[in-house]
């Protein structure tokens, strides 16, 4: 893709590099045109920004993003959800297709993909939907998609399993003509039917309805047999629970092509927040018990569990301020994903900054087979020569979070009240600086749509 | 106290003192006029978001026996399907000038997301949430229990506790709010509390609940409890979905005419008479037996009767919070 203007040359001084060293880094033409301790001589006539203190990391990239457009609009935008994303560090989202319409066909799919070109905040790649409407009877368009200008290569029911073994299987066959994979949402839908929260001793004494973690286990070790079976690609959405992770380590140690992700909350969060009844609080798979979060935790640390999806789900106040059994589902996560990361992982001593450059960029970009995003080298390093997605992250600061200032059009963040560490300070999209300081500058344009004939 | 919400956490001290009132309030029902000015010029608003004519015209007596002005507010269906949010409603309530909510709500947490919402200032009082909690329920089955205790005695039951007693809760304990209510009162006022159901009627956690639990009824009724308190078999967990048949259920876990005659011989810990409860309905010839439900050892009618003096404390108790207390 080619930008309608180009900006000038930015020399980033002595960011921190994920690997501990400090260089200065040249931004040149939409690209990394330099990354050493001399780029400063080469340029010095270029506008320097200076990053002492601040640790350069690629953009990152999320494999789970809720966009909420096209049908509700009053909760997010494709434009206010890329803002969101931009402020939280990311240069590429995967918006899931459980809008109205679904994004089960190649014209819904074109139409995220353009209004994303339009906004220009981030890159956008809209997930095709599995089933036709989300409903677990038939395929939907999957060819049509991965043939549109949005370029489908990620297919996912997110919201809803595909339960069914055999349209599963088929859904794994097929998307090995044009080199796509499933992402399930694993949650068998019988055992689950009106759950509420994580069925455990809780859950018992609150009264509400149980999911059981078995729930999740039994469709994951189903379906990394059956991606065994038909040699396909597997990606396991919102991993939750300590016998998931046991499951994923089985069938990677088998050689099975499997990949899975974790969300920050599940990172973070556990059940007894449930306590309150706050609906802030649910989401869908549930938080789960202590025992799970440090599973988890040291799944995404060893490499069984390969990326954070962000699961960003913004709702309108109407649909979380109500009882919690009827309450909608979901969490916002795109402006606070890193400083959970920080916080679970980095403080722990569980990962180094490399090991946030892997797993929130460099493995989803792989995943989902993007070349311009998550270009480092193993630790970290941007790669010379790549598209300058970027993020220049300040780990210093502790903020105190406040929902009311979050750029997403939603407020139902659990962290509300909640301290935690970092903050974006530049984000650089395809070489533009669209937050600059902490705030959102302007967006990269996009060259015109060439139309298909 | 300035809601009543749960029993998990009403402490011993506060059990005590909602019982203990709820005596003096008794004496009141005894009487010819049966008024107290207590609540003169407050109003309480029964907001019954799900059917229950019972619980209802419970709370309805004993705000009107403390001279409250009562306001009844029913609606069926969930808010969403009403189209009001309960935040929308309950402030049309507080605007009306309610002093005290007492609420009846199909969702789990409902009365605790009410008190800590903000929304209003009014008291709140929990008449059931979901398959939560039913706390004026298992203060009145205490109650019940523990003027049998004290007049088996021969004492004054004022000030006295639940320690001796042996109390078998039955059936569907895992969608029973009246069970949760109830396992954690009267384990807080000293009875020793067993839970007898089929296992697919206990929820997951259930060992770590102040109770034992046993599968088997007759195991339960071999160690002489001085209560067995019968839990309604709902319509909708029968046909196989968590018991084979409404006929194999009634051999395990009803109180058939045998069992009761078992019951009423061996004597209690410490009642000669073991009572039989229910919060009613009964589902006469499913969990209880003729002989069972018209013996004069059940405290079905007791209950109730216990229900408007239960009732009247909790709302004299909440109307007259002492924050400094």
């Amino acid at each position: 893709m080619t930008a309608t203007t180009t900006d000038a040359p930015v020399l980033l001084r002595g960011a921190t590099l994920p690997n501990g060293g400090s260089a200065d880094v040249l931004v040149a033409d939409g690209r990394v045109a330099a990354v050493d301790s001399c780029a400063a001589d080469q340029s010095r006539d270029v506008e320097t920004i200076d990053c002492a203190g601040l640790v350069l990391l690629p953009g990152l990239v999320d494999l789970h993003t809720h966009l909420r457009q096209p049908g509700k609009e009053d909760a997010e935008t494709v434009e206010t959800g890329t803002r969101a994303a931009a402020m939280g560090g990311f240069t590429s989202v995967h918006a899931m297709a459980n809008s109205t319409p679904t994004a089960d066909t190649a014209g819904v799919v074109e139409q995220v993909w353009r209004l994303g070109r339009a906004s220009g905040w981030c890159d956008v790649h809209p997930v095709g939907a599995v089933t036709v409407g989300l409903a677990g009877q038939s395929l939907a368009d999957l060819g049509a998609m991965a043939d549109s200008q949005a370029k489908v290569r990620m297919f996912s029911d997110d919201g809803m399993c595909v339960h069914d073994a055999v349209l599963m299987r088929r859904a794994l066959e097929y998307v090995k003509a044009f080199g796509g994979f499933v992402a399930q949402h694993a949650q068998e839908p019988t055992l689950t039917a009106g759950a509420q929260m994580n069925e455990s001793e809780l859950s018992g004494v609150l009264g509400l309805a149980g999911w059981p973690a078995v729930a999740e286990e039994a469709i994951i070790a189903r379906d990394v047999l059956l991606a065994q079976h038909v040699e396909s690609r597997l990606h396991i959405c919102h991993v939750s629970t300590a016998g998931s992770v046991e499951i994923i380590r089985w069938a990677k140690e088998r050689g099975i092509d499997v990949t899975a992700e974790v969300t920050p909350h599940h990172l973070l969060l556990t059940e007894e927040l449930v306590r309150s009844y706050n609906p802030v609080f649910k989401v869908n798979p549930p938080l789960r018990r202590d025992e799970d979060v440090h599973a988890l935790r040291a799944a995404l640390a060893d490499g069984t569990i390969d990326t954070v999806g962000t699961d960003h789900a913004p709702h309108t106040a109407e649909t979380k301020q109500c009882e919690w059994t009827v309450a909608a589902m979901g969490m916002t996560g795109l402006e606070t994903a890193l400083p959970v990361v920080q916080e679970a992982m980095v403080e722990t001593g569980l990962m180094d900054w490399a090991g946030v450059a892997r797993v929130m960029s460099a493995t989803p970009a792989r995943i989902a087979g993007l070349e311009d995003q998550g270009n480092v080298e193993e630790d970290g390093t941007p790669v010379v020569g790549s598209v300058a997605n970027l993020l220049l992250w300040d780990p210093a600061v502790r903020c105190v979070v406040d929902p009311a200032t979050h750029t997403t059009k939603s407020r139902n963040s659990p962290y509300e009240g909640r301290e935690l560490p970092g903050r974006t300070v530049h984000t650089f999209y395809r070489g533009r600086r669209v937050v600059a300081d902490g705030v959102l500058a302007e967006p990269f344009r996009h060259a015109p749509v060439e139309e298909a004939r | 106290m300035r809601h009543l919400l749960s029993t998990v956490d009403l402490g011993y001290e506060d059990a005590l003192a909602i019982l203990d009132t709820a005596e003096e309030m008794a004496a009141v029902n005894e009487r010819e006029v049966k008024k107290l000015p207590s609540l003169r010029g407050r109003t309480v608003v029964n907001l019954f978001l799900e059917d229950s004519t019972r619980t209802r015209i419970s709370f309805e007596a004993a705000a009107k026996r403390l001279s409250a002005d009562v306001i009844n507010f029913s609606a069926k269906g969930s808010s969403v399907s009403k189209g009001e949010s309960l935040k929308d409603t309950v402030q049309t309530l507080a605007a009306i000038g309610a002093d005290a909510i007492v609420m009846r709500h199909w969702s789990s947490g409902a009365a605790q997301q009410l008190a800590e919402s903000g929304w209003v200032d009014a008291a709140v009082v929990n008449a059931g949430d979901g398959t939560h909690a039913h706390p004026t329920q298992a203060l009145l089955d205490a109650f019940t229990l523990r003027r049998r205790l004290a007049g088996s005695r021969g004492v004054d039951s004022t000030g006295t506790d639940l320690t001796g007693m042996r109390v078998v809760i039955v059936g569907d304990i895992l969608h029973s709010r009246v069970a949760r209510s109830n396992v954690w009162l009267l384990h807080t006022l000293g009875a020793d509390v067993v839970v007898a159901a089929p296992p697919t009627l206990l929820p997951v956690g259930v060992g770590s609940w102040p109770c034992r639990v046993t599968y088997s009824l007759d195991e339960a009724l071999a160690e002489r409890p001085d209560a067995v308190m019968m839990l309604r078999v709902q319509a909708e967990r029968m046909g196989g979905a968590f018991f084979p048949s409404a006929g194999e259920y009634t051999r395990s876990w009803g109180l058939t005419a045998e069992r009761f005659a078992l019951l009423d011989s061996r004597g209690g810990q410490v009642l000669q008479q073991p009572v039989v409860m229910h919060p009613g309905p009964m589902n006469r010839g499913l969990e209880i037996c003729d002989a069972a439900a018209d013996s004069p050892h059940n405290t079905v009618l007791e209950q109730v009767a216990n229900g408007v003096s239960i009732r009247m404390a909790v709302l004299h108790l909440v109307l007259n919070n002492d924050p400094e207390a």
